[in-house]
């Protein structure tokens, strides 16, 4: 066995990990990046990506179905289930090829196979689960990312009872397709299915869809998908799920325990992600371990010296950005870089991309009423933008908060086309810290759907011109 | 290659001042030493004299204009042989003398502040007062631009912070949010504690209210450097410092005995009861240090030194004349600095050393007959007496009615630095001098 000695070792190639092994190798670190599946890990291969190259199918199957009020006679459009998948893997596969050039181009030394803490600074690699060669390292980032959560009687089987992965790569085009769970993940596979022409019930405990978003947004949002066909329980948990033959029967209970059942021919498990703390060698460390998520510091410091931690092993949110956003941070503390500082997640924008979009960053209404802010809201239509009007987008909103006080801009939520392009302008504002006064100084440009931004934060002073 | 003529800075803390008028005007030739124009600083007037000789070519900033930003060029020079076609693609930002990286900026700020108003009394009559124009950049004790977040700005401003003192957290030591919060929180950057000079900087950081105009006729006064800078003092002084307010009488008939004598002796001087209470004032504090200080957010700085400044009214407003070491100084030098530095005030030509520092103050309305008043301390000082008229009032002496010439003084300190008992002893040290004025002459 040899033992080549690193100053980075990088566990997880996903969106945390090559980052950070990027940026370790541009400040001049011999870096290595371990990796058991797929350059890129989930965000890339599983995620982020390829969930988008399917959901531009659905926007384009919509556009075709409304061509002739864009004045364009098509005949019926048909989807071809297997093109549209076989298109959303080469676009993942595309991406990973280019995160192998990217590693390579900053001579980061991919190591294929399992990596696992050995103590003592060292790594061992396994495959298949032999250990075939140990690595040295200064430093040891921890980037294994999280999987798709199960709870007990709702376990997937990866033929009628899907995550995520499966719901990727479907065989079938599913006739009536339950959904458990309506956060991102959930919606954003709601939102395709439906749109393509299943019919899609989707399920939640919590008492709206979309929890984590403004409640305003929520309601917004589900009245568009119930306008859409898809059937929405709130406050509602699937009990059971029984299998027979080819389909699948939910026991549902509601607050009030009243209990219903509907059968389905395929269900989608999107109730939350676990970290994959197991079997990388934290048992023997000082690595903390809080509900599946390792616990760190401001600079993704573990409690065991020379061992790291970001991205969705960590804390939430649990987004690609943020685990590269935390890489680099890490990278650049561990280098003694000048200037670097701690992650403000409430800086973090999150973005769902269902139809009509959902994107936020910082605070709720409530959450900041909560925190004992005087606020002052903002409010803007989409029918009240030229843009959105031409563009045949006249479903939407966009809402700001700002603490009446000191003018800081708590939050912003917005629902409709295109906000999570739209979203980052305000991520700027809040990391600037500006105030309304320079966003009311901030000239936006005509006709765009950003005209909204600007409108919105003229509303929350009383100021708005189109509405 | 013609020179240009930048805003002076009249004082090592001066961020701008106002151009009151112009002595020279274009195409007058130009010695050195020439007076060129007056700048009107929060306090003072002055001139502003020729470096260089040659024919004044070009006046940039006209006469009336307030808040000229110091560095700003406000003429060009042409040297001897040039003529007015030189002007034609000069740029006056070049070839300044010390073109601070920050002149583009304090321009920036100056065009601001001039807009400021305006708009503001526009949107006062309908929006609400909450939305403010921005305030311009303040700038750091070197004149530097000080890097914070607007937010930050926000609340430094209504928190009434000095972001100079302010350590910054933020990308490349920004101030953000955070560090003006926990300096609020700390009080360790309290506008009133950075130093003795404070009282001349960062004026753009207070915010400026919004009064909505009262109904009727009125005419309306441009506020004066001056008048901006008692507004903006007066204001932070009543707003940050926790004053309370202590009076005692003091019978004046022996002091007014010898005075009566010392002024008998001499024409070369004419003390008044002023002169007198400003060196008992002086020697009241040397009794008791602890009270000659200032608050200094995290600490109290004890000054060395018994400086006593001395209000003066003057057309439009009041300024503080301050006489240095008041404690070793005779009653008839006190006098006649007194006389000097009060004549320079009227006329106002007080030099900037000559009326800032100070850790003590003496407000004296007597001579309009004020029985007592309370004044507004004058920060970042600790502490200043309000002094009364001297005049005859029933006293009882031994169990029986008896006459004495009496005048009432009200300290007004700040409790942060000074404790009741501690106020009350410096009254009764102060007492004791003016009612046996011949402990003075030790």
């Amino acid at each position: 066995m040899s033992e080549t000695g690193y100053d980075l070792v990088v566990v997880g190639s996903g969106p945390g990990g090559y980052v950070a092994a990027i940026r370790a190798a541009q400040l001049g670190m011999k870096t290595a990046v371990v990796e058991r599946e797929h350059l890129g890990g989930i965000c890339l291969n599983w995620g982020c990506i390829p969930t988008k190259a399917l959901l531009r199918t659905a926007d384009v199957y919509r556009l075709i179905e409304h061509a002739s009020e864009f004045g364009i006679s098509v005949g019926k459009a048909t989807v071809d289930l297997k093109k549209t998948v076989d298109r959303s893997r080469k676009v993942a596969g595309q991406l990973s090829g280019g995160v192998k050039h990217l590693l390579k181009k900053n001579k980061v030394t991919v190591i294929d196979g399992h990596g696992k803490l050995k103590g003592g600074g060292k790594v061992e690699i396994s495959k298949d689960g032999k250990a075939i060669d140990t690595v040295a390292a200064k430093h040891i980032i921890l980037a294994t990312g999280a999987r798709a959560r199960t709870l007990p009687g709702l376990e997937p089987d990866g033929k009628l009872i899907w995550t995520y992965k499966e719901a990727l790569v479907p065989d079938v085009m599913p006739k009536k397709l339950l959904v458990v769970g309506s956060g991102a993940i959930g919606i954003e596979f709601a939102s395709f299915f439906n749109a393509l022409g299943s019919d899609v019930t989707v399920v939640e405990v919590m008492d709206r869809i979309l929890p984590v978003e403004d409640a305003e947004i929520s309601a917004f949002a589900e009245k568009a998908f119930k306008k859409q066909g898809m059937t929405i329980h709130k406050g509602t948990t699937v009990s059971e799920l029984k299998k027979s033959g080819d389909t699948v029967t939910a026991t549902f209970k509601d607050k009030k325990d009243k209990t219903s059942t509907d059968t389905f021919d395929r269900v989608i498990l999107a109730v939350g992600i676990v970290g994959n703390v197991e079997n990388i060698g934290l048992e023997g460390t000082k690595v903390k371990v809080d509900r599946s998520h390792v616990v760190v510091d401001e600079y993704s410091r573990t409690d065991e010296p020379g061992v790291y931690a970001i991205g969705d092993l960590t804390g939430p949110p649990w987004l690609a950005h943020k685990a590269s956003h935390e890489g680099v941070i890490c990278v650049e503390k561990i280098a003694g870089e000048k200037d670097v500082h701690p992650l403000d997640t409430s800086n973090i924008p999150g973005c769902t991309y269902c139809h009509p979009q959902v994107a936020s960053v910082g605070m709720t209404e409530a959450a900041a009423k909560e925190k004992g802010y005087d606020v002052k809201v903002g409010r803007f239509p989409f029918i009240g933008n030229g843009k959105a009007i031409a563009l045949g987008e006249p479903e939407g909103m966009i809402k700001t908060i700002f603490d009446a006080k000191t003018g800081e801009m708590l939050g912003a939520h917005m629902v409709g086309a295109e906000v999570t392009e739209l979203i980052q302008g305000y991520g700027i504002a809040r990391t600037l810290e500006t105030t309304e006064v320079e966003l009311m100084h901030t000239v936006f440009p005509h006709p765009t759907l950003s005209e909204m931004m600007h409108e919105s934060v003229l509303d929350a002073y009383g100021k708005v011109i189109h509405i | 290659m013609p020179i240009t003529i930048t805003m002076p800075a009249l004082s090592p803390t001066m961020t701008e001042g106002k151009l009151a008028n112009w002595q020279a005007k274009e195409g007058d030739s130009i010695s050195s030493g020439d007076v060129l124009a007056e700048i009107e600083t929060d306090k003072a007037t002055m001139e502003v004299e020729a470096v260089d000789e040659g024919t004044l070519g070009k006046i940039l900033v006209q006469g009336g204009t307030e808040n000229v930003a110091v560095n700003t060029p406000i003429a060009i020079l042409l040297e001897e042989g040039e003529d007015a076609s030189a002007l034609d693609d000069f740029d006056p930002g070049e070839g300044t003398p010390a073109p601070a990286p920050d002149a583009e900026e304090e321009r920036g700020a100056v065009k601001d502040e001039k807009s400021a108003p305006k708009s503001e009394a526009k949107k006062a009559s309908t929006e609400e007062p909450s939305v403010k124009t921005a305030p311009p950049a303040p700038s750091g004790k070197d004149g530097s631009r000080i890097f914070a977040s607007p937010l930050a700005r926000r609340i430094a401003a209504s928190e009434g912070l000095d972001l100079k003192a302010v350590k910054g957290s933020g990308p490349h030591g920004r101030i953000v949010k955070a560090d003006v919060e926990a300096a609020a929180k700390s009080g360790s950057a309290k506008a009133s504690a950075a130093d003795k000079a404070a009282s001349q900087v960062a004026p753009a950081a207070t915010p400026q209210a919004v009064t909505p105009p009262p109904a009727g006729d009125y005419v309306e006064v441009p506020l004066t450097s001056m008048r901006k800078t008692i507004a903006r003092r007066l204001t932070e002084a009543k707003q940050q410092i926790p004053h309370f307010y202590l009076t005692i009488e003091c019978e004046l008939d022996n002091l007014l005995n010898m005075r009566k004598e010392l002024n008998g002796r001499s024409d070369d001087y004419k003390i008044s009861v002023n002169d007198f209470i400003i060196r008992a004032s002086a020697l009241s504090l040397k009794k008791l240090p602890v009270a000659n200080a200032c608050w200094g957010g995290d600490k109290i700085l004890q000054y060395k030194d018994f400086d006593i400044s001395v209000a003066v009214a003057i057309e439009g407003g009041l300024i503080t004349p301050v006489v240095r070491n008041a404690d070793q100084k005779g009653l008839a030098v006190i006098s006649s600095e007194m006389k000097e530095l009060a004549g320079k005030a009227k006329a106002g030509k007080l030099m900037p050393e000559e009326y800032q520092g100070g850790c003590f103050s003496i407000s004296n309305l007597g001579m309009y007959g004020i029985k007592e008043f309370s004044a507004v301390i004058n920060p970042p000082q600790s502490a200043i007496l309000a002094i009364g008229t001297g005049e005859q009032r029933p006293v009882v002496r031994n169990g029986a009615l008896a006459m004495a010439t009496m005048m009432s003084v009200t300290l007004s300190c700040d409790h942060r630095v000074i404790d009741g008992a501690l106020g009350a002893e410096l009254l009764k040290y102060f007492k004791g001098f003016i009612e046996e004025p011949l402990t003075m002459m030790l």
